[in-house]
C-alpha cells in the first residue's frame, strides 16, 4: 500500500493523459453525479455527497470535502464499453445484392476510467464474460475494453440502496483494476491510499509523488472499509436464491409486482449488467445506402420478445419475472455468477421504486416450498 | 428504366397543420422525397391535385364532421396505403376535450345560428371509423420519424417506430430522469417514445405527446404522483392534453375526475 497525499492526486490524471487516456470519471451535472471526461481533479465532485432512495435520488454538500464521499449514479461504465448506439455497418446497393462497406479502422478511444466502484468491477467482469468469451466475441466492445485503464476507488461510505455485500461484490474492490484508491479523511489528513493491480497500474503510480504506507494508515483502511459493510442500505438473502426463485415461478408475487410496474425499462437501462440490444436497419429514401445500427434494448419491451406467429411474453408479469429470475437465478446457470452486483441503480432510478430486494424478499416469505429453509 | 414514382397525396381534417409542414420542415431531405416520389395532392405545398388512386394517403386531423366521416371513407378507397399522422388522426387530438362536454352547448354559444353547424358529437381518430395501416403518433410528428415511415414504405421494410416508453430514450441519451432525481412528475413512463425525449433533458416533465406506450401503466404513475404531491385534478390535468382520448390516458383522467 502506497500513500498519495490529494495535493499529488492530479499528478495521476497528468500520467493518464500523457499515457493517451481520455479520463471519464464522476462529476455533478443536472443534479447527479454523472460520468464525463475530465482533465482535472478539480472536476470532481469535492464535497458533495447523495442521497437514494427506492425511486429516488439527490446530491447534498457533504460534510468535509472529500472526492468520492458518494455512490453509484445514473450512468454506469457500460455507457462507454457498450454504446447505447453504435453503427454497426454500412452497406451499399449493387445490382440486386448489396455490398457491405469496410469498416473504417479508426482506433477505438482508449479510456480510463476513474472512480469505478467494487460493484462496477464486478459488473465490469460479468460484461467482459458476455461480449469477449466464446466464439461470438463483440469486437467493438473487446477493442474499448482491452485498451482500457481502470482506477477503482473503494466505498467506504455507502448509498440506501447498496447491497453490494450480500452479492459479494463489495464494498472492497477485490480484483479487476489497474490501480485501486481508498480515500482517507481524518481532522488534520486528506490523502490516497494506493494499491497496484497490474504493471500499468504500477507505472502510473511510478509517475505519482507517494511513499509506502505505514501501519496505521494501512488499519485505516480496513477500520473504514469494515464500517461501509456494515452500514450497507439493503440486504439480499442470497440462500439458496435460484432454486427459491425456480421454485416460485408461479408465485403470486409477480401479479402483485405486475400492478406496480410501468414496464417502462429503466431498470434494465440503468443496470451494469444488462447486456441486450437490437439492431435497426435504415436506408435513404433511394434505397441505395443501407446502415446497420445496433442500439440497448430491454426485456420490458413488446418487441424483444417478438417471434413469427406472436409474442411470448405479452404482460408485465412476464416480463418482470424475466427479469429478476434472469438476474438472479437463470444467469448462474448460463454464466456462473448472479446478473446482479447489488448496486442499487434498478432500486433508485425506477420512478416508483420497485425494488429487486424486496421483491426477492417477498418471494422468500411467501413460498410454499422448503428452499426456504 | 426508371420505375413510375409512387404518389402520395396529402389530407386533413380537423387539425392545425402543423404536422403535414413537418414534411416541408425536412429541409435537408425534401429534395431527396421529391425525386422518390411523386407529391399528387399536398394542398400545402401545392395547387397541383393528381385525381387517386394513389400509392400512401397521409392523412392529419380528426373525424368531427358527418361530411369529414364521408370524406375519409372515399380517401381510404383511393389509398394503397394509408398512414395517419400526428394526435389529431391518431387520438382525436386537443380538440377531443369536447368529448367530455355537451357540444350543442358550445354550438349554441359560439355561433350566431347554431342550426347551420353540422357537427359529431366527437372528435374521434380516423382509425375509428376507416382500416389505417399505420398510425404515426406525436403532437406534432416528428418529422425523422414521417420520413422513416415514408421510406420504409417506399423500401418496403418495417418502419423503426419502437412503441415503447419515453424512459427508454432518455437513458439511451444519457439524461438524468427528472423524476427520480428532482420530483418532476413526468408521463414519461407511460407514454411513447418518438419525440426523443426532450422535455426531460430541459428538466421538464414529459407531457405525453406522443400518445400511451405500448403496454401503459397509468394507476401505477398515479400512485407516484400522489407520493409526489399531486392531488387527483392535478392528475387529471396532465392526461387532458393533446391525447386526452387515448384509451389508456382517458381511463386514467376519467378515474380522477370527480
Ligand atoms: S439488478 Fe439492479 S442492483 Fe443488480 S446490478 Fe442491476 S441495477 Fe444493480
Ligand atoms: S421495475 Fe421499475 S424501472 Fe423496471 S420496468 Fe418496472 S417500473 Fe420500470
Ligand atoms: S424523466 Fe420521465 S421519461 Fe425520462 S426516465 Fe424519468 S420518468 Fe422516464
Amino acid at each position: 500500500m502506497f500513500i498519495v497525499e490529494l495535493n499529488d492526486l492530479q499528478g495521476l490524471l497528468t500520467a493518464l493523459q500523457a499515457g493517451g487516456f481520455t479520463v471519464i470519471g464522476p462529476t455533478v451535472k443536472d443534479g447527479a453525479i454523472t460520468f464525463d471526461t475530465l482533465s482535472s481533479i478539480e472536476e470532481l465532485p469535492r464535497g458533495w455527497s447523495d442521497v437514494q432512495e427506492a425511486g429516488s435520488y439527490g446530491i447534498r454538500h457533504s460534510e468535509d470535502d472529500t472526492l468520492f464521499s458518494y455512490n453509484v449514479g445514473p450512468h454506469s461504465w457500460k455507457k462507454f464499453l457498450f454504446p447505447a448506439r453504435l453503427r454497426l455497418f454500412s452497406a451499399r446497393k449493387a445490382g440486386k445484392a448489396f455490398e457491405v462497406d469496410p469498416v473504417s479502422p479508426s482506433a477505438p478511444p482508449k479510456y480510463a476510467f476513474l472512480g469505478v466502484r467494487s460493484c462496477e468491477l464486478a459488473a465490469i467482469a460479468i460484461q467482459d464474460k458476455i461480449f469477449m468469451s466464446g466464439p461470438y466475441a463483440d469486437k467493438h466492445y473487446t477493442a474499448l475494453r482491452k485498451s482500457a485503464c481502470i482506477i477503482a476507488v473503494n466505498c467506504v461510505h455507502v448509498g440506501g440502496t447498496c447491497f453490494c455485500a450480500s452479492m459479494g461484490t463489495g464494498p472492497r474492490a477485490k480484483d479487476g483494476y489497474d490501480l485501486v484508491l481508498t480515500e482517507i479523511r481524518t481532522d488534520d489528513r486528506h490523502y490516497f491510499v494506493a494499491q497496484m493491480g497490474s504493471p500499468l497500474g504500477k507505472g502510473l503510480l511510478q509517475q505519482v509523488t507517494h511513499r509506502e504506507a505505514d501501519q496505521k494508515e494501512r488499519e485505516q483502511v480496513e477500520k473504514a472499509l469494515k464500517a461501509a459493510h456494515d452500514r450497507m442500505g439493503r440486504s439480499l438473502d442470497t440462500h439458496n436464491l435460484p432454486r427459491l426463485l425456480e421454485d416460485n415461478f408461479e408465485s403470486p408475487r409477480w401479479e402483485d409486482v405486475a400492478k406496480r410496474c410501468l414496464s417502462c425499462a429503466n431498470c434494465t437501462m440503468v443496470c451494469p449488467t444488462c447486456f441486450c440490444s437490437t439492431v435497426e436497419d435504415v436506408t435513404d429514401l433511394s434505397g441505395e445506402h443501407a446502415e446497420r445500427w445496433r442500439r440497448w434494448d430491454s426485456c420490458f419491451t413488446t418487441d424483444f420478445t417478438k417471434v413469427a406467429g406472436g409474442n411470448i411474453r405479452m404482460s408485465t408479469r412476464t416480463r418482470y419475472r424475466q427479469w429478476l429470475t434472469h438476474k438472479l437465478c437463470n444467469w448462474v446457470e448460463q454464466f456462473g455468477t448472479y446478473g446482479c452486483v447489488g448496486c442499487g441503480r434498478c432500486i433508485t432510478w425506477c420512478p416508483v421504486g420497485i425494488d429487486i430486494t424486496a421483491e426477492a424478499a417477498a418471494i422468500r416469505e411467501t413460498s410454499m416450498t422448503t428452499t426456504n429453509g | 428504366m426508371p420505375a413510375k414514382k409512387p404518389k402520395v397525396a396529402v389530407f386533413k381534417f380537423a387539425s392545425c397543420d402543423g404536422c403535414q409542414l413537418s414534411l416541408l420542415d425536412a429541409e435537408e431531405h425534401l429534395l431527396a422525397v421529391a425525386g422518390a416520389v411523386e407529391i399528387a395532392n399536398f394542398a400545402e405545398a401545392s395547387r397541383r391535385m393528381l385525381k387517386g388512386p394513389y400509392d400512401i394517403g397521409l392523412v392529419e386531423g380528426s373525424i368531427t364532421t358527418p361530411h369529414d366521416v364521408e370524406r375519409i371513407r372515399e380517401i381510404r378507397k383511393s389509398c394503397r396505403v394509408l398512414i395517419t399522422i400526428g394526435a389529431c388522426a391518431t387520438a382525436g387530438g386537443i380538440q377531443a376535450l369536447r368529448n367530455w362536454k355537451d357540444v350543442k352547448e358550445f354550438t349554441r354559444l359560439v355561433y350566431a345560428s347554431p342550426e347551420y353547424i353540422s357537427t359529431l358529437d366527437r372528435s374521434m381518430p380516423v382509425g375509428s371509423y376507416v382500416h389505417v395501416d399505420f398510425e404515426l403518433r406525436g403532437c406534432p410528428i416528428n418529422k425523422l420519424q414521417l420520413l422513416e415511415v415514408v421510406n420504409a414504405a417506399l423500401n418496403k421494410r418495417k418502419p423503426n417506430i419502437p412503441a415503447h416508453s419515453v424512459c427508454m430514450e432518455c437513458k439511451l441519451r444519457g439524461t438524468v430522469c427528472v423524476m427520480v432525481a428532482k420530483g418532476i412528475p413526468c408521463l414519461g413512463p407511460v407514454t411513447q417514445v418518438g419525440c426523443g425525449a426532450i422535455c426531460p433533458a430541459f428538466d421538464r416533465g414529459c407531457y405525453g405527446c406522443f400518445g400511451p406506450m405500448e403496454n401503459p401503466n397509468p394507476p401505477a404513475l398515479s400512485t407516484r404522483m400522489f407520493e409526489l404531491g399531486k392531488d387527483r385534478h392535478d392528475i387529471m390535468l396532465l392526461y387532458r392534453g393533446f391525447n386526452a382520448y387515448a384509451e389508456a390516458f382517458r381511463k386514467e383522467s376519467e378515474a380522477h375526475e370527480k
